[in-house]
């Protein structure tokens, strides 16, 4: 059942790149180009996500335990540390290079070209880099 | 403004919030694309792959659709999926390009524990203080990454 659960959670999203257009780097570029000819739709794709969700982790939360789970796995750590800005940097620059988060680059998997294999080629590798990177403390 | 595509965005942000709350409420789980696959990649914790793995192939699959629906759903939607008609748009370079981008997005992600929709779709809905500042930081250096490839260097490419 978990897997059927992670399943529609999967599909939902990758509709919803799909919909919004978030599987055409050229429609992100066009909103991270706030000094071009700018496109908003990024805005609402986000905007629209984090209200309903906002609104769905209230409802959900109000419940002691997840349908198929003993405990709500939520994040608890509250300081900003430089391995979180530094790497969100480092992020939003190959997002900015690219157009690709990992999110549409994943879903874009069907339509596969040789620039988005070594994307998501690199991208795997970028991960063993960051968790061989030890951090302090 | 191009109102239609601000309405399918909105459309599809909405799902893929419904998609977030969908997990928490099922799983437990913060929808968050590059720990899910991180995880689903190094196998850990063990035993807790076989839901990522569903996930990956849910999120594969859900442009799939739209594109076996194909024109029609253009139509009902308006305006079409994109301008081309094509779910999935091409990339933005070459090889080299994507393989510098890659390896940065996987670096960052890693280390700054999440990517646009970890901190930004999940993160910003629990009014998390490290995810606001992952999501201002990552917006602020992509916009300033494609001024500079574009209106510095490039000249308006």
């Amino acid at each position: 059942m978990k897997t059927l659960m992670g399943y529609i959670a999967g599909l939902l999203f990758g509709l919803g790149l799909g919909i919004s257009g978030m599987t055409d780097p050229a429609r992100v570029l066009g909103f991270l180009d706030l000094f071009g000819a700018w496109d908003p739709t990024l805005m609402f794709v986000l905007g629209g996500a984090v209200v309903t969700n906002f609104i769905g982790y209230r409802l959900v939360l109000r419940r002691k335990a997840p349908l198929y789970g003993s405990i709500f796995q939520l994040p608890t750590r509250q300081d900003l540390d430089i391995r979180l800005i530094g790497g969100s940097a480092l992020f939003g620059i190959g997002w900015g290079l690219s157009g690709y988060c990992p999110g549409p680059a994943f879903a874009s998997i069907a339509g596969l070209t040789l620039p988005l294999a070594a994307m998501l080629v690199a991208m795997v590798a970028g991960w063993y880099l960051a968790k061989a990177i030890p951090s302090r403390g | 403004m191009d109102w239609s595509s601000s309405l399918q965005g909105l459309a599809g942000g909405i799902l893929i919030g419904l998609s977030a709350t969908w997990l928490m409420a099922t799983l437990g789980r913060i929808a968050g694309i590059s720990g899910i696959i991180v995880n689903l990649i190094t196998m850990r914790p063990k035993g807790d792959s076989a839901w990522r793995l569903t996930f990956l192939l849910g999120l594969i699959s859900g442009p799939i659709v739209l594109m076996l629906l194909g024109g029609g759903l253009g139509n009902v939607a308006g305006g079409g999926v994109d301008v081309t008609g094509e779910v999935i748009g091409a990339p933005a370079g070459g090889v080299v390009l994507m393989l510098v981008a890659g390896l940065l997005v996987g670096v960052g992600t890693g280390l700054g524990s999440g990517c646009t929709s970890g901190h930004g779709v999940c993160g910003l809905a629990r009014l998390s203080p490290r995810s606001l500042a992952a999501t201002l930081t990552f917006l602020a250096a992509a916009i300033l990454t494609v001024y500079v490839v574009r209106h510095m260097i490039g000249g308006g490419a």
